[in-house]
């Protein structure tokens, strides 16, 4: 293709987005002669062009929006959305004709007629649309017919014109300044300006033929060129008056027109790398210069540095673009879709000055239009259902961008529906996306957040606009790629609030280096949440459940992935006592990184990988250090989805022993019954808590309104199946664990009791599904750990209400329970005893209650492996205000069983819990 | 009559010749940053002059075995579709004018490896020189970005 067609295909590219935003504003507006001129000129210049060019069918189609916009000039035609329609219909044919042309280097075949018909039908006041008011005939008006008469295409035979602007013979195809200028007086444009605009382009054209001329160009192309200039003048006009008072309008223009010039991304590309480089050498110049005591190079590195950074800056800065420019679509959309839903939206845009990286503009552009479509789809109701609901008719749509700490943050706003989470959370269960346990017990911000996860649209109906299935997880893939973030806020009925969180640029990024076995690599600090430093001797210490390692961090168990394992290094786990882990966050996973050693933080330029390492997940560009070095860096989506599959697929026979020395060395190992109910997965619970295991026949099953019950020993028992009621057995036995609390019992049925086994219960992944504790690995297979208290109080409702009567007033309890499985089980037993509980996982977190004589009746503390908490407990003995409330030790350890305590229970001991704990409140009773 | 100009390499014991219109320059890789996951035949990535380079380890291409690691090297730099890459090779020869019909086909009993990536054989006075196409040792390199283009389209 030759230069002056992909020249007229970039420039017409840019003026057509601006045609259509103006078009949009100008609708609204339709008595700003401004706009109007602006966008007729810019038409005018594409026709003119294109005749040059020989194109004819994108200037035939041109020439029919210009004289249909001609008409909107000098009111004979009246402004209307379906007139103004047709005008943008004409622009998307132009912009498809544009295509094609940038395709293939020519126009398609093909005719334009019936579009040009409605077009010229409408510019005689016969608008198909019913809504359109028919005009009286127009009158006869030169000021139409001047622009789109003289500018003759090419093939107008016309002999050479002289023009008196400028001073030589007009090419065929160009329009004499004086006609143009003409055409403007005669719409009532503002002479003055146009006057002042005109001499301007004449000096631009003049220059740019200078130009052409000097470069030993083909004498032809001149006019071509000379039509770009002005178009690009009148883009820039316009983009510039945008910015400035309405009234300052023209002169802002011109000032900016004049101060820019047209640089090509390329060598903007080539300015980049070459500062990066230049920063790579200084950092390295510094190095070296740093190592030395005395150096003459002292100073005069200083100042290149300064140099350095300040040309990094300015590099940077031509690299950055406002937001708006990702924007300029979306008015055209917002008001197409209107149209189309037949909906009432407004879009208002804010801090569309707000600049980024183009890099990263480009890449945000296309999830924030999704994202705008999506909201005049699915949130903005329809007006008769905003009305009904006492909202404005028109919905508004709030697109904002501000700066915050080396972000962007993008705010969409709107004032719509707002997130069903009922039908969210129905939609999620039915896509397999959560199941309806996880989903019941999910509060609501977590529901709304579902719709970012894969394989989620709730749309009701597919409409033209959205819901085709790919949506919001599309969306927040595309953010995370950038290193971005997005988060959501809705209230029903009242709107939803998007925000997304991105960086300012791709180019260079704050890095965290590392090392493994004697290699380096960079980790984004973007997703660094901290580092946790391991050993043996500490309080972290990274621990194996069946090859798969966790560490303990404060309350949780966090999955950790060797980097060696991630990158196949080293196979075998190192026996290194000491290793550093550095805890990632991604949208909705959390992990840990294991390295050997954290060097320190390094502002990196981000090189795009070779093809042939493109494929490997893991990495996502590499980088020059300062030392010259080149080191790969990590990508943290990469390697959380390693880590999503270490934790499940991990299996190494050599790993259980150690684990199994790992268990001998704690005292926390508890017989448990394996059984299986509802799904194949085991479940299990602690044997303690079950009284006898039964199986009754199906026939002695009684229905009450509550359930099913069982004559058992002289009482009604009241059964509870963990898989549902429905999955009690109607022939044959059901087995039963049969729980019993005071005189209260309760059986929990299940499909069958696999094993009693012994074992350390270290919950790996806790639950927030009601009745499930977590799961626990146990005999090598992951096992749902079972809330027997959530069941006892599930089957009995009236049981809980009942103890709870039995006593005067609920005693209130402290528990002091660093461990989260004691905790998890702990705390349904004494809350449906009728305590009211509070729980603190620490010392430190006990004092800073701020405790108050009589806020508790009774102090329990786990004193196995909490030094803490002994010394806590031994405080309160001395303690005058504390020394008569009853304080209870919690162990396993028969020798602790001391009597600095009022009294010393086993953990899973909870009829000993229960009866001690009465002791204590009728002791404390008589006392009082 | 027309000629080729050849650089003429070794690796493992074999005499290769590359034309030396492929080939950017030759230099002496300096602390190669091995890329773990990386298919065998890359070496790694380097720094050469302020640009990474993905370093190509020809033995493993060649399905050699692994070098001495005492050995020196030498690299030749390749720019292939706006990519760099440094082809390491054991060391670097002196540069030959061959003439363009005395280049015989690759023998068909030839490995089938070997066979793709050379483009014909010069019988030397004392040895046979076989000569590289550079774009078919790098193809294993390139492939990946047909199939992702296949893949997208």
């Amino acid at each position: 293709m030759d230069d002056l067609l992909s020249e007229f295909i970039t420039e017409t590219a840019e003026a057509l987005e601006v045609i259509d935003a103006e078009l949009v504003r100008f609708e609204a507006e339709p008595n700003d002669q401004n706009i109007l001129n602006n966008v007729f000129r810019l038409v005018h210049t594409i026709k003119g062009t294109c005749g040059f060019l020989g194109l004819p069918r994108l200037e035939a189609v041109a020439h029919a929006g210009e004289t249909l916009l001609g008409r909107f000039r000098d009111g004979t035609v009246e402004v209307t959305p379906p007139a103004v329609t047709l005008v943008l219909e004409s622009i998307d044919q132009i912009k498809y004709l544009m295509n094609m042309l940038e395709e293939h280097g020519a126009e398609p075949e093909g005719d334009d007629a019936a579009l040009i018909q409605r077009l010229e039908a409408a510019a005689e006041g016969e608008l198909e649309q019913p809504s359109a008011k028919p005009e009286p005939a127009p009158e006869p008006v030169q000021a139409v017919e001047a622009p789109k008469g003289k500018p003759a295409p090419a093939n107008l035979p016309e002999g050479a014109r002289w023009d008196e602007d400028l001073g030589r013979e007009l090419r065929p195809g160009e329009v004499s300044l004086a006609d143009l200028e003409a055409a403007f007086a005669a719409a009532e444009f503002d002479a003055e300006t146009a006057a002042e605009e005109h001499a301007e382009e004449k000096a631009i054209a003049e220059a740019e033929a200078a130009a052409v001329a000097e470069a030993t160009m083909p004498e032809a192309p001149e006019n071509a060129i000379q039509s770009m200039a002005q178009m690009a003048e009148a883009a820039a006009a316009l983009s510039g008056r945008e910015k400035d008072e309405p009234g300052a309008r023209a002169e802002g223009g011109h000032t900016i027109s004049n101060q820019s010039i047209r640089v090509s991304v390329d060598v903007l590309e080539h300015l980049m790398n070459m500062v990066s480089e230049l920063v790579l050498t200084r950092n390295q110049l510094m190095q070296m210069v740093r190592s030395m005591d005395e150096s003459e190079f002292k100073t005069p590195l200083q100042r290149l540095s300064n140099v350095t950074g300040e040309l990094q800056d300015a590099v940077m800065a031509t690299r950055m673009q406002p937001i708006g420019n990702a924007w300029k679509k979306l008015p055209r959309i917002v008001r197409d879709a209107s149209n189309d839903l037949n909906k009432k939206i407004k879009l208002v845009m804010e801090g569309d000055q707000t600049e980024l990286d183009r890099q990263v503009l480009e890449l945000i552009r296309d999830p924030l239009t999704h994202m705008v479509r999506n909201s005049c789809d699915h949130a903005i109701e329809l007006p008769s259902d905003r009305m009904a609901v006492g909202k404005p008719e028109e919905g508004t749509i709030v697109l904002r961008a501000y700066h915050e700490g080396g972000h962007i943050i993008i705010e969409l706003r709107d004032d719509g529906a707002g997130l069903r989470t009922s039908r969210i959370r129905q939609k999620a269960i039915e896509n397999g996306v959560v199941t309806a346990e996880e989903a019941a017990a999910m509060p609501d911000e977590q529901i709304q957040r579902l719709i970012f996860a894969p394989g989620f649209s709730t749309a009701e109906k597919v409409t033209n606009l959205s819901g085709r299935g790919v949506g919001m997880d599309v969306v927040r893939t595309n953010i995370e790629l950038i290193g971005g973030a997005i988060d959501l806020a809705s209230k029903e009925g009242e709107g939803t609030v998007f925000t997304i969180k991105i960086p300012l640029t791709l180019a260079i990024v704050s890095a965290l280096i590392v090392g493994v076995q004697g290699q380096r690599f960079a980790v984004p600090q973007l997703s660094v949440v901290e580092l946790v430093r391991t050993g043996n001797t500490n309080d972290n210490k990274i621990e194996n459940i069946n090859g798969t390692r966790v560490l303990r961090l404060r309350d949780r168990l966090l999955p950790v992935l060797p980097l060696t394992t991630a990158l196949k290094i080293d196979e075998d786990w190192g026996e290194k006592e000491n290793h550093f882990v550095i805890v990632m966050q991604m949208a909705n996973q959390k992990f840990g990184l294991v390295v050997d050693e954290v060097f320190d933080t390094e502002e990196i330029v981000v090189k795009p990988l070779s093809n042939v390492l493109r494929n490997v997940s893991e990495y996502s560009g590499s980088t020059i250090l300062g030392d010259g070095s080149v080191i790969m860096i990590l990508d943290p989506m990469g390697l959380a989805r390693l880590a999503a599959f270490d934790t499940s697929n991990a299996n190494n026979t050599s790993q259980v022993e150690t684990e199994a020395k790992v268990k001998d060395s704690r005292n926390d190992r508890q017989s448990l019954l394996v059984f299986s109910a509802g799904s194949k997965e085991p479940k299990a619970c602690p044997l303690s808590l079950v009284t006898r295991l039964e199986e009754i026949d199906a026939d002695r099953f009684e229905m009450t309104n509550r359930g099913p019950v069982v004559q058992y020993r002289g009482q009604l028992m009241p059964v509870v199946h963990l898989a549902g009621q429905m999955s009690i057995n109607e022939e044959g036995r059901q087995p039963v664990l049969v729980i019993s609390q005071g005189n209260q019992v309760v059986g929990l049925g299940v499909d069958r009791v696999l094993d009693i086994t012994e074992d350390v219960l270290n919950i790996k992944i806790s639950d927030e599904t009601p009745g499930v504790l977590g799961t626990a690995v146990i005999g090598d297979k992951a096992t749902e750990i079972i809330d027997v208290g959530h069941f006892l109080s599930q089957a009995d409702h009236d049981w809980a209400a009942a103890l709870e009567k039995s006593r005067k007033e609920p005693q209130s309890v402290l528990l002091l329970e660093s461990n989260p499985f004691f905790r998890n089980l702990l705390y349904p037993v004494l809350n449906s005893s009728g305590y009211r509980v509070t729980i603190v996982s620490s010392a430190n977190e006990a004092s800073a209650l701020d405790l108050e004589p009589g806020m508790f009746d009774i102090i329990l503390a786990d004193i196995d492996n909490d030094e803490e908490a002994r010394r806590f407990m031994q405080q309160l003995e001395k303690d005058a205000d504390w020394r008569d409330v009853p304080r209870i030790a919690l162990t396993n350890n028969d020798e602790a069983m001391v009597e600095e305590y009022s009294g010393c229970v086993r953990k899973s001991d909870r009829h000993g819990l229960l009866a001690i704990l009465d002791q204590a409140v009728s002791l404390k009773g008589k006392a009082a | 009559m027309s000629s080729t100009e050849y650089i003429t390499l070794k690796i493992g014991g074999q005499l290769f010749g590359a034309p030396v219109s492929d080939i950017h320059d030759v230099f002496a890789p300096t602390s190669i940053t091995p890329v773990p996951l990386a298919p065998k035949e890359i070496a790694g990535v380097l720094n050469l002059r302020g640009r990474i380079v993905t370093a190509v380890d020809s033995r493993a291409r060649l399905g050699l075995g692994p070098r001495d690691p005492d050995s020196s090297i030498m690299s030749i730099h390749i720019e292939m579709k706006g990519e760099s890459f440094g082809l390491i090779i054991d060391e670097v020869g002196e540069v030959l004018r061959l003439d363009d019909k005395d280049r015989e086909d690759v023998p068909a009993n030839l490995d089938p490896v070997w066979a793709q990536i050379a483009a014909g054989i010069y019988r030397l006075e004392k040895e046979l020189l076989v000569i590289l196409e550079i774009e078919k040792i790098l193809s294993f390199a390139m492939e990946t970005e047909a199939d992702r283009v296949g893949k997208a389209a």
